[in-house]
C-alpha cells in the first residue's frame, strides 16, 4: 500500500523530519527508512526528529524513535528529538517506556543548539584522530 | 454501572486500524470532557491493546462507549477482544517488561497505569477480552 512520506528538510548539514500525521506501523517504519537512506545520501551530521504535532507515541513509535536515534548513530550522524508534548511526556513514562541514549530538546531552536554542539564536539575528536 | 446507548465498534485487521480505534476514542473522552493529558491517556491505551490484537490475534474488535459509574460518575470503557490464542500465563504478562513477541512487553501493565481500571479475561484457544476504563474526575 502507498503510504503518505514525511517531508525530511536539509538545512546546513543537519536534516529536519516533523511528523504531522498521526502514522500508522507501516508508514511508520516507512519513514525510518526514508531517513537513513537520506542520511546516507546528504551525509547530513545531525538529524532533528520534530515531534511537536504528535499527540499520542504509544511503545511502537517510542520504539522506532529510539531505533532511529541508534541506527542513525552506528551511521555517524547525530540526533535529537524535539517538541516532546506534555501529555506525551507522561503517558511514556507512566507506559513504561524509556527512551533511552535519545537526546531531546524543547524545541526546534534549543535542538538545533544542542545538535551543533553534538557535532562541534564529533569535530574535536576528528581533530585529534 | 449503566452504559450509554452510543458505542463505537472497530474492527481491528491491520496497522491502519490501531489508529482509527485510537482517534475514535480520542474523540469520545475529549466529547465525554477528559482533559488532554486523560485523552492520550486513553488513546495510548487503545493503541497499546489494539496493537495487542494484531500481533496475536491477529484480528478482533475494540468497543468504546460512554458509562456511568453507581455514583453517577462519568467515564468511558474500551473493550479489546479477539478470538486469538489467549493468554497462557495473564500472571506472567501482567510483569514489566515481558514480551512474547517483537513488542516491549510493556503493552498491559502499561495500559493498566493509564487508565483507573483494568480487566482482562482470556481463554486458551478462545480469545482475549481487556476491558479498561477511565473515569473523570
Amino acid at each position: 500500500m502507498e503510504v503518505a512520506r514525511i517531508p525530511i528538510l536539509q538545512i546546513e548539514n543537519y536534516l529536519v523530519a516533523s511528523i504531522q500525521t498521526a502514522l500508522h506501523d507501516k508508514a511508520a517504519t516507512q519513514f525510518r527508512d526514508d531517513l537513513l537512506e537520506r542520511i546516507y545520501a546528504t551525509k547530513a551530521r545531525g538529524l532533528i526528529l520534530d515531534l511537536t504535532a504528535v499527540d499520542v507515541v504509544d511503545s511502537f513509535l517510542a520504539r522506532l524513535t529510539g531505533d532511529i536515534a541508534e541506527m542513525a548513530g552506528l551511521m555517524g550522524t547525530a540526533v535529537v528529538i524535539t517538541g516532546l508534548q506534555p501529555e506525551v511526556a507522561i503517558t511514556l513514562v507512566e507506559l513504561g517506556v524509556e527512551l533511552r541514549g535519545v537526546t531531546t530538546a524543547l524545541n526546534l531552536e534549543k535542538g538545533i543548539a544542542a545538535l551543533r554542539k553534538m557535532v562541534e564536539k564529533e569535530n574535536t575528536y576528528d581533530t585529534i584522530g | 454501572m449503566t452504559p450509554s446507548a452510543e458505542q463505537r465498534c472497530i474492527p481491528v485487521k491491520t496497522d491502519l486500524d490501531i489508529v482509527s480505534a485510537r482517534v475514535e476514542g480520542r474523540n469520545l473522552a475529549r466529547d465525554l470532557g477528559f482533559g488532554t493529558i486523560d485523552q492520550a491517556r486513553i488513546a495510548t491505551a487503545i493503541s497499546e491493546l489494539a496493537r495487542n490484537i494484531i500481533l496475536y490475534a491477529p484480528e478482533g474488535k475494540v468497543t468504546i462507549r460512554a458509562v456511568l459509574s453507581d455514583d453517577g460518575g462519568t467515564g468511558i470503557e474500551v473493550v479489546c477482544e479477539d478470538n486469538g490464542p489467549g493468554i497462557a500465563n495473564v500472571e506472567l504478562v501482567m510483569q514489566d517488561g515481558y514480551s512474547t513477541s517483537s513488542g516491549l512487553g510493556m503493552g498491559l501493565p502499561g495500559t493498566k497505569r493509564l487508565m483507573d481500571e483494568f480487566e482482562i479475561k482470556t481463554k486458551s484457544s478462545v480469545g482475549t477480552k481487556v476491558t479498561v476504563r477511565k473515569w473523570l474526575k
